[in-house]
């Protein structure tokens, strides 16, 4: 069982700093996923913890050692890399057993490590093969075994199945996951810039984008209850719509109107110092209904009309310079090209973020 | 007694040459791993840190002697040398070898020629190379055809040598000529044929020559004057140098194109071809052209390939005939690597040795920088003028050295 | 390109024809000299190779026995009978028994010496002589014949150059000397310079970005600067001329192109495939050891290959720093440039040796030209 901390890690090559005060504490048997946009610093994140990266600030435990100046070998982790890494001129069994004759383990234990790792992963038949080969998929096994083989504390994966095709990412991340719950005691850390892969396959996810922490918890909290718009908008797809609205009503719940007249109450605590702010009314698409009466949220304009036939996905024109409007409605709808439409959405699937693009809810 | 056998001496060399090169590598790591920082204790960490910044060092170390004592030492040796003479006890003397050298009669020769070989030989080999590449890219049997005319790189400029003292063979006007030079050459009678062969075709070459020359002066020039040009001042003097250079080859080919038709040919008399003065130049850097096109051929077609098949594809469906495929959406392509070539070409001309070495050892008017180097190092005994003409060829040199220096570094980036 | 419609085949077949004309022009001087080493010193000095594989038209001088013991007497007259060849028979097209006029009669043809003297000589060269007692004895009769001689080929210059020829003729010892300079001179360089090229692409230290601009601009500095203080320095420590200056130098000078070369390679290979052996727990010897060196061998085949042929076809370095006073430590290409000198005339022995001292690097060539190839792509300084 371990755990991973770290305390205000940051990482800079020169004057250019790429993660600033990482603090994170990590708990025995999680499966965190890190995600965010490309350059957000996530694969840099998980190289140092991997030791591939030397930090350059802050502290790096793992249960309970500082690990900063250990080596990677010793640290006691395995890494799946995204491109596999499979030594080209070794069969699929000395790829698994590298690590351990490195090791220096005897000669029988790595044969029985290498067996049941390839047993576990359907390998057993591909062990005098080059990696060459093998098919994409095969090939990802193998690089998880040899990962497995070593029984590390820790299970790093670099987005390991983004060089698979589609039909193929879903299986392996469904094999991911069951893996996963075959070692339950095992801590893995996941990098990845699908958000599927991060919802369905984290206990707790790391939104990291510009080198910070954005948010970090469950999956569906970050869905439910997303710290800030960043948050809001990266997770969840069509990304959430964000609303300027104007604040006039305050208290346990807060009212707001829209330039176009819409008008929403928000059961969200608001300050008395927020009245007459400018917020951010974020809806998203999936919780928006179209509807005739007078209380609505938005009126627009419909521009695209995408039917796919389990939803149909409306883009509204924007009015003055403000982002388009998205609705996605389930079932089958006939809407014709420029009509207007008022949408509203259930008040308790509404969320408020403040100019800085904070959520009310996180103050 | 090893010393008998060069084979047994040579077995045992590899043996312990190799075998102390790896040995070294071996224990000096483990040396540091395990005796000077060992990866245990309290200070594990760090100490793992400070071998990791030592081992760099021990990996290069041999390299970098080699390198620098091999190299980077005899360039400014070499330059102090040429400041030094030798029969005074190497005593400091000035410019005194460059004086002496400069009043030289050989030495002008060999740069005159030297400059010959360095328009010549890059041009030639560039241009088969380009001729070769192209026509062999598309035919079923072109690799193999490659392959074939790539064979010279194998062969020693030694023994390109005497494979090509064969063909410039001369025997007495009464005997069966065994060179195919003077076999072909005796075939010319001052017919028709030789009007066409060496009076016209020459000429037409010769003009071409010109005008192509005049073309790429051109380009050059006009920098100064058009609008929309890089203007630099660092640029001028090179523009000034290819203006001049260039109305000098303009020149000479011209003259040359004259010469052919106001000369007396000496029809039916074999010719000693390396002793005729000029002439011979030419034929020794045939013996260069013949080995360096294969080089040229193979970089030039791997270019080739590299080039988009949609861009051609796209120029075919314009309506371009082959010959404006070729030249006008291929050849812009591959500019940078025609310039590679072009230049490392350049560098082999500057250090061509052997050949003449071999051939004429510069007599008949064929000296060159690195055989007159030779001459005055070897022959001569005169380290000072031997060491000049060494910095002589290190400056020739240099425009490619930081022109590589400052790609290399672009590249990196 | 050869699927687009309208295409014109005339183009191709111009093709197809300037590029055998290339190639055959590019062999043609290979050709000559590798078919010279087959001829006697005889046919090469009285026809061109290119004539060699063709039955040639020769001329070439005979005597008839001599008359004394062989004639036979008839009366007054003597006659003798034979033939001109012995054991090589020949077709003979023309004949004359003066210099002055080698072409006189044809076979079967009588000639008219004057006197009552006469010779019948037949195209296979048997002949009757026919005169008085003094016109037949002394010497045999001259008889001038041009015939036309079947290719002939021997081993024999190869048998001289390297096994039963003396002094400058027998190539054998340079032979070995050659290869004692070159099997060393290839591999130290390779091992020396793969380890640097390995710290050059994958290790982090201060510096080596300079480090790789310094072996770029060594790449082309010209090693005539290197002859005169090299040469000091190795009689200075005592090396002084001989296989170990050789060795040194060639490394050194090889050395450049062999880190460029290796490390341009090496820098390719995949990031993740080296960290995740660091993960795995390997040291940077190991790593280098277990996955560079094995990953890199196209690579290390290139530089081979590239190092053999330069240190074999070397001239100037084994001149300088090996070959001493004694010459005993001669190597082939020195040899050659030697006999150049002192038997420029025989073209039976210098095309032997020359064809002797290509052999090797043309076999190197055509074994391994893929590796030559990728070196050489590689290898020029983009």
């Amino acid at each position: 069982m371990t755990s991973l901390s770290l305390k205000s890690v940051s990482k800079s090559y020169g004057a250019v700093e790429v993660l600033r005060d990482i603090n994170m504490e990590i708990n025995a048997g999680e499966l965190i996923v890190f995600v965010g946009p490309s350059g957000c610093g996530k694969s840099t994140l998980l190289r140092m913890i991997a030791g591939l990266e030397k930090i350059t600030g802050g502290e790096l435990e793992i249960d309970g050692v500082v690990v900063n100046d250990v080596p990677p070998a010793q640290r006691g982790i395995a890494m799946v890399f995204q491109s596999y890494a499979l030594y080209p001129h070794m069969t699929v069994y000395d790829n698994m057993a590298f690590a351990l004759k490195l090791a220096g383990k005897s000669r029988d234990e790595i044969d029985r490590a290498v067996r049941a790792a390839a047993d576990r992963l359907q390998l057993t038949a591909y062990l005098d093969r080059l990696p060459k080969a093998l098919s994409g998929g095969q090939r990802q096994r193998v690089a998880i075994g040899r990962s497995i083989v070593r029984d590390p504390k820790v299970f790093l994966f670099d987005e390991p199945l983004s060089n698979l095709d589609a039909a193929l990412r879903v299986a392996t991340r469904i094999e991911i996951a069951q893996l996963k719950e075959s070692m339950p005691e095992s801590t893995m850390i996941y990098v990845t810039h699908d958000q599927v892969e991060a919802m369905t396959l984290a206990t707790r996810i790391v939104v990291l984008h510009g080198g910070n922490i954005e948010q970090f918890g469950a999956p569906l909290d970050l869905y439910e209850r997303p710290a800030n718009t960043f948050v809001a908008q990266f997770i969840g797809s069509p990304a959430m719509n964000l609303i300027d609205a104007k604040v006039t009503a305050t208290g346990s719940q807060t009212s707001v109107v829209m330039s176009d007249g819409g008008h929403a109450d928000v059961p969200i605590a608001s300050l008395d110092s927020d009245k007459g702010a400018t917020v951010k009314l974020g809806v998203r698409p999936e919780d928006l209904t179209v509807t005739d009466s007078d209380d609505f949220l938005v009126s627009a304009d419909v521009e695209i009309v995408e039917a796919l036939g389990e939803t149909t996905v409306l883009y509204f024109r924007p009015k003055d310079d403000a982002p388009a409007l998205i609705a996605k409605l389930p079932g089958i709808h006939k809407i014709a090209k420029g009509t207007s439409i008022r949408l509203t959405a259930a008040p308790e699937k509404l969320h408020l973020f403040d100019g800085e693009g904070q959520s009310f809810l996180y103050r | 007694m090893l010393s008998d056998n060069p084979a047994l001496l040579g077995l045992f060399t590899i043996v312990i040459g190799v075998g102390a090169c790896l040995a070294y590598f071996f224990f000096s790591n483990v040396f540091i791993d395990k005796v000077l920082f060992p990866a245990r204790g309290p200070n594990a960490g760090r100490n793992i840190n400070r071998a990791n910044m030592i081992r760099p060092w021990l990996f290069l170390f041999p390299a970098l002697f080699a390198l620098t004592l091999y190299l980077a030492y005899p360039v400014f040796e070499t330059l102090r040398l040429s400041l030094t003479d030798r029969s005074q006890g190497g005593a400091f003397v000035g410019l005194a070898n460059y004086r002496q050298m400069m009043n030289e009669a050989k030495f002008w020769e060999a740069v005159r020629n030297n400059m010959l070989w360095l328009i010549v030989v890059p041009a030639a080999s560039t241009a088969f190379g380009l001729l070769v590449a192209q026509l062999t890219d598309r035919i079923r049997w072109g690799n193999f055809a490659k392959s074939l005319i790539f064979m010279p790189m194998a062969i020693s400029f030694v023994g390109a040598s005497v494979i090509f003292k064969l063909i410039y063979d001369t025997r007495a006007a009464d005997q069966n000529q065994i060179g195919v030079l003077n076999a072909i050459w005796l075939k010319f009678d001052g017919g028709i044929g030789s009007v066409i062969f060496l009076q016209l075709l020459p000429t037409l070459l010769l003009l071409a020559f010109s005008v192509v020359v005049a073309y790429v002066a051109w380009t050059f020039v006009r920098g100064i004057v058009a609008r929309g040009e890089d203007k630099s001042l660092w640029l001028l003097p090179l523009r000034l140098l290819v203006a001049v250079g260039g109305v000098w080859l303009i020149w000479i080919s011209l003259n040359s194109a004259l010469g052919v038709w106001i000369t007396d040919v000496p029809y039916g008399e074999p010719q000693t071809w390396l002793t005729l003065p000029l002439w011979n130049n030419f034929f020794l850097m045939v013996v260069l052209i013949w080995i360096q096109t294969g080089f040229a051929m193979v970089i030039l077609s791997a270019a080739l390939r590299g080039i988009p098949e949609e861009t051609v594809e796209a120029a075919i469906v314009d309506g371009a005939n082959p010959f404006q495929i070729f030249f006008k959406i291929k050849v812009p392509q591959i500019m940078g690597t025609i310039v590679v070539v072009w230049t490392t070409i350049t560098l082999t001309v500057l250090k061509v040795f052997d050949i003449v070495f071999a051939m004429t050892n510069g007599q008949w008017e064929t000296q060159v920088l690195a055989n007159y180097m030779y001459d005055k190092l070897f022959r001569a005994n005169d380290w000072g003028v031997g060491s000049a003409s060494a910095i002589i060829i290190m400056l020739l040199v240099t425009p490619i050295l930081v022109w590589n220096v400052y790609n290399a570094r672009k590249e990196m980036k | 390109m050869a699927s687009i419609a309208g295409k014109k085949s005339g183009l191709t077949w111009a093709v197809h024809i300037s590029v055998a004309a290339l190639v055959l022009l590019w062999l043609f001087p290979t050709v000559g000299l590798f078919v010279s080493s087959f001829r006697t010193a005889d046919q090469i000095s009285s026809s061109g190779w290119w004539a060699a594989l063709f039955p040639a038209e020769q001329n070439e001088v005979y005597r008839t026995s001599d008359p004394d013991g062989t004639r036979v007497a008839d009366g007054g007259q003597f006659t003798v009978t034979g033939n001109i060849f012995e054991g090589e028979p020949r077709d003979i097209r023309s004949w004359g028994v003066s210099s002055r006029d080698v072409s006189a009669y044809q076979p079967g043809e009588t000639a008219d010496m004057g006197d009552g003297e006469s010779l019948t000589l037949q195209a296979d060269g048997s002949y009757v002589w026919k005169g008085n007692d003094k016109q037949i004895s002394g010497r045999g009769q001259r008889v001038f014949v041009t015939a036309t001689v079947p290719p002939e080929f021997t081993l024999q210059n190869y048998a001289t150059i390297l096994f039963s020829g003396t002094g400058q003729d027998n190539m054998g010892k340079a032979f070995f000397n050659t290869l004692t300079v070159t099997i060393p001179a290839t591999i130290i360089p390779i091992v020396i310079a793969a380890f640097a090229a390995y710290a050059l692409a994958w290790m982090e230290f201060p510096g080596r970005a300079l480090l790789i601009a310094a072996v770029v601009a060594l790449l082309v500095v010209p090693l005539q600067l290197a002859l005169i203080p090299l040469l000091r320095l190795h009689l200075a420590v005592g090396i002084g001329k001989g296989y170990m200056g050789v060795w040194l130098a060639h490394t050194a000078f090889g050395m450049p192109l062999a880190v460029y070369l290796l490390r341009n390679y090496m820098v390719g290979l995949p990031r993740d495939i080296i960290e995740n052996a660091k993960v795995d727990g390997a040291t940077d010897f190991q790593i280098f050891t277990r996955i560079i060196l094995p990953l890199s061998f196209p690579a290390l085949a290139s530089f081979a290959i590239f190092q053999f042929l330069w240190t074999w076809n070397d001239l100037l370095v084994a001149k300088v720093f090996l070959i001493d006073a004694t010459g005993s430590t001669t190597v082939m290409t020195n040899q050659i440039v030697e006999l150049l000198g002192t038997r420029g005339g025989n073209w039976e022995i210098l095309a032997t040796a020359a064809f002797v001292s290509i052999a090797v690097p043309l076999f190197v060539f055509f074994a391994m030209q893929r590796y030559l190839v990728r070196g050489l792509l590689a290898g020029s300084v983009k």
